[in-house]
């Protein structure tokens, strides 16, 4: 795998950080490098992969999906079916295992939807560390069930009430923390942003989904025509992506439209945003003419977040990734669909790849084969869809 | 010569320490920040940082989080902002540093908003998530144009420290502590070791102003004893303002920059028993 030169990627990344945090990072740098390779790492993490998470997911044809769609094949890559429901744990069981090496007692954590949260809590427990998690106030709310489940794990939670109370606010804080207490503390991110080595190290973390795909649709004695998942800061894509930028497949990133890409609330920070610095990156943000960081939404917790990972800022730049959004509606119709031919119940943040699928499979002509990855499952959403429904009923 | 460097050479030859004053401008609106400056130049302080709201202010802890956010709801905007430094300027030759977040220079331009900054009056920057790997662009734009002031902390290496020192102009920020601005934690011997250990890589070459948790003129004095050449005090301020009424904002923070003043002061100039 290429690791970037000087932690950027083309123009994007770097490490936009406060000096407190440089001995903290370059420790981090010198210690990933020095695990990514390791033979006994690298089994370690393979064994907790295998028999904790549950690797490797399935590669799922959805047939009665594709067959009321048209001609082409969808196939569904089913990380929800991971301990703990969603790709999470790929990225915090390797973090967890590099903490433990790196003798760090602490485990620090932001989270959207909660469950990179849940994730965390899980890796910790399962290998004897304490975890506390920051999570904005708002999303402790509408994710009450995941901030429960972290409670269960043994994990301390604590809401945040700054700013616009969700992940980036979540993030802020976790930095604030990690900057008091760098000494004992790993900080655990848990998307593919922040300064570097984070984007790259979540990435190879990440990168066992499209391994994964590559070498199940090897078997199937076929290569992806189109390859698509959700972005939010963009974990399950660049894990995705990255392994299938040389194939000729094309590849399509979904972010969140929210109410519309003209409403100003949404989430699609590359479909709408410009360049900037924000989380020790520098890369595509949601901001007004002055710089300053505005407000997003999504449906789903997981996607809400104005800023993105700065490798696909590079691959949106270079052209080798598409961005596209979907809205909340045809998100909820998504999920909807999925649910019913196929009896897979999505995270709603999975379900914005599903919806992107559903463009794509309606316009194929041939028999083209689509791969989706399923990042999560939806089981944390009913509530959230059985409320959209209602009020859309009632309008 | 810069306007902060004119000052420190100045201090110098008076025997004094900096007292450096950080206020977050528009909180809790304009006006009240017009009778702040006033008070601090009144109470003979020294260099006055003038903090511009950012969103997201990772570095900053409760207090300076909020004054960012009532100035964003105020309506603090990047002209505005200008047109209060030329207001300030008119009244004041105190040395004026500019305290925000990398993103808002980065928008709108290094060159652009650092050239605009100068001709607002504004002496020096200083971005807490500015780190010295990534500040190429940003030095090139604020070369002869006014001082960039990079932060240490007690963590830094020797080597990093030599580096950040060769970047810097102006002043070396120093952090006191490990945590963000305002985190009351009384003074630390890493604290103390560490003002040595800058004040021995800075080969005093440049000054050395210490900030982060420093409130008291206590503080201030205990500092200085340790050798730093100046001290800045943030959040202090920005309690002080935030539950005094504005008629009397600008007596009150005379007062209390007084008494932090007085600490800066060399022994031998008070009264001998």
């Amino acid at each position: 795998m290429k690791y970037p030169k000087n932690g950027r990627f083309g123009e994007f990344g770097g490490k936009y950080i406060p000096e407190t945090l440089v001995p903290a990072i370059e420790e981090l740098e010198e210690n990933y490098l020095k695990f990514k390779n390791d033979k006994n790492f690298k089994k370690e993490l393979g064994y907790y992969l295998k028999v904790y998470a549950g690797r490797p997911t399935p590669l799922y044809y959805a047939k009665n999906l594709s067959e009321k769609l048209g001609d082409a094949k969808i196939y569904l890559k089913r990380e929800d079916l991971l301990h703990g429901g969603a790709h999470k744990i790929n990225n915090t069981l390797g973090q967890a295992l590099l903490a433990k090496k790196m003798k760090k007692k602490r485990i620090i954590a932001e989270t959207g939807a909660g469950q990179h949260g849940v994730a965390t809590a899980m890796a910790c427990a399962a290998l004897g560390m304490k975890a506390e998690v920051y999570m904005g106030y708002k999303d402790t709310i509408r994710q009450k069930l995941n901030v429960f489940r972290m409670d269960l794990l043994g994990a301390k939670v604590h809401p945040v009430k700054s700013g616009s109370k969700t992940l980036k606010d979540a993030i802020n804080e976790a930095i604030r923390d990690w900057i008091t207490n760098v000494e004992t503390t790993y900080y655990l991110l848990g998307s593919a942003v922040g300064p570097h080595p984070y984007p790259v190290m979540v990435r190879d973390f990440q990168s066992v989904i499209g391994d994964e795909i590559k070498s199940q649709m090897k078997k199937l004695n076929k290569t992806p025509d189109s390859v698509i998942a959700c972005v939010g800061g963009g974990s399950n894509a660049i894990g995705t992506f990255y392994p299938l930028v040389d194939s000729n497949a094309e590849i399509i990133g979904v972010e969140a439209a929210g109410h519309g890409l003209k409403s100003k609330k949404h989430s699609a920070t590359l479909s709408a945003g410009s360049k900037g610095v924000l989380h020790g990156m520098m890369t595509y943000l949601l901001q007004d003419k002055e710089g300053q960081i505005t407000e997003t939404h999504s449906i789903s917790a997981g996607l809400d977040y104005p800023g993105v990972g700065p490798e696909h800022s590079y691959f949106k730049d270079t052209k080798r990734v598409k961005y596209h959004a979907a809205t909340d509606t045809e998100v909820i119709d998504a999920f909807l669909m999925l649910t019913r031919t196929e009896g897979i119940i999505p995270a709603l943040e999975s379900a914005h790849a599903i919806a992107e699928a559903i463009k794509v499979a309606r316009k194929s002509k041939k028999s083209e084969s689509i791969v989706v990855t399923l990042s999560g499952r939806g089981d944390k959403d009913v509530e959230e869809v059985q409320n959209y429904l209602s009020k859309n009923v009632k309008d | 010569m810069s306007k902060i460097k004119e000052k420190f050479a100045e201090l110098q030859t008076r025997k004094e320490k900096a007292l450096i004053s950080y206020i977050m401008a528009g909180f809790p609106n304009e006006k009240s920040t017009m009778s702040v400056v006033r008070g601090l130049v009144k109470g003979g302080v020294d260099i006055i940082e003038l903090g511009f709201p950012f969103s997201d202010p990772l570095a900053d802890g409760p207090v300076i989080q909020n004054a960012s956010t009532v100035s964003l709801e105020k309506g603090t905007k990047i002209e505005k902002f200008f047109a209060l430094v030329k207001k300030i300027r008119k009244e004041t030759d105190t040395p004026l540093v500019l305290m925000t977040y990398t993103n808002i220079l980065y928008h709108k331009g290094y060159s652009k908003f650092i050239a605009q900054a100068k001709k607002a009056g504004i002496d020096g920057f200083i971005l807490p998530d500015m780190s010295v790997e990534e500040s190429k662009e940003y030095l090139q734009a604020a070369k002869n144009n006014a001082d960039t002031i990079f932060l240490i902390s007690p963590n830094t290496s020797k080597t990093r420290i030599q580096k950040i020192a060769k970047a810097s102009s102006g002043f070396l920020y120093l952090v006191a502590v490990y945590g963000t601005t305002g985190v009351k934690t009384g003074i630390k011997n890493y604290t103390i070791e560490a003002i040595k250990n800058v004040k021995k890589q800075a080969k005093g070459k440049i000054p050395i102003g210490v900030g982060f948790g420093v409130s008291t003129p206590e503080d201030v004095k205990k500092y200085i004893k340790a050798g730093a050449d100046g001290v800045i005090i943030g959040s202090a301020f920005l309690k002080l303002i935030e539950k005094t009424p504005q008629n009397k904002l600008e007596s009150k923070i005379e007062s209390f920059t007084k008494s932090l003043k007085k600490q800066t002061l060399q022994k031998k100039q008070e009264p001998s028993k």
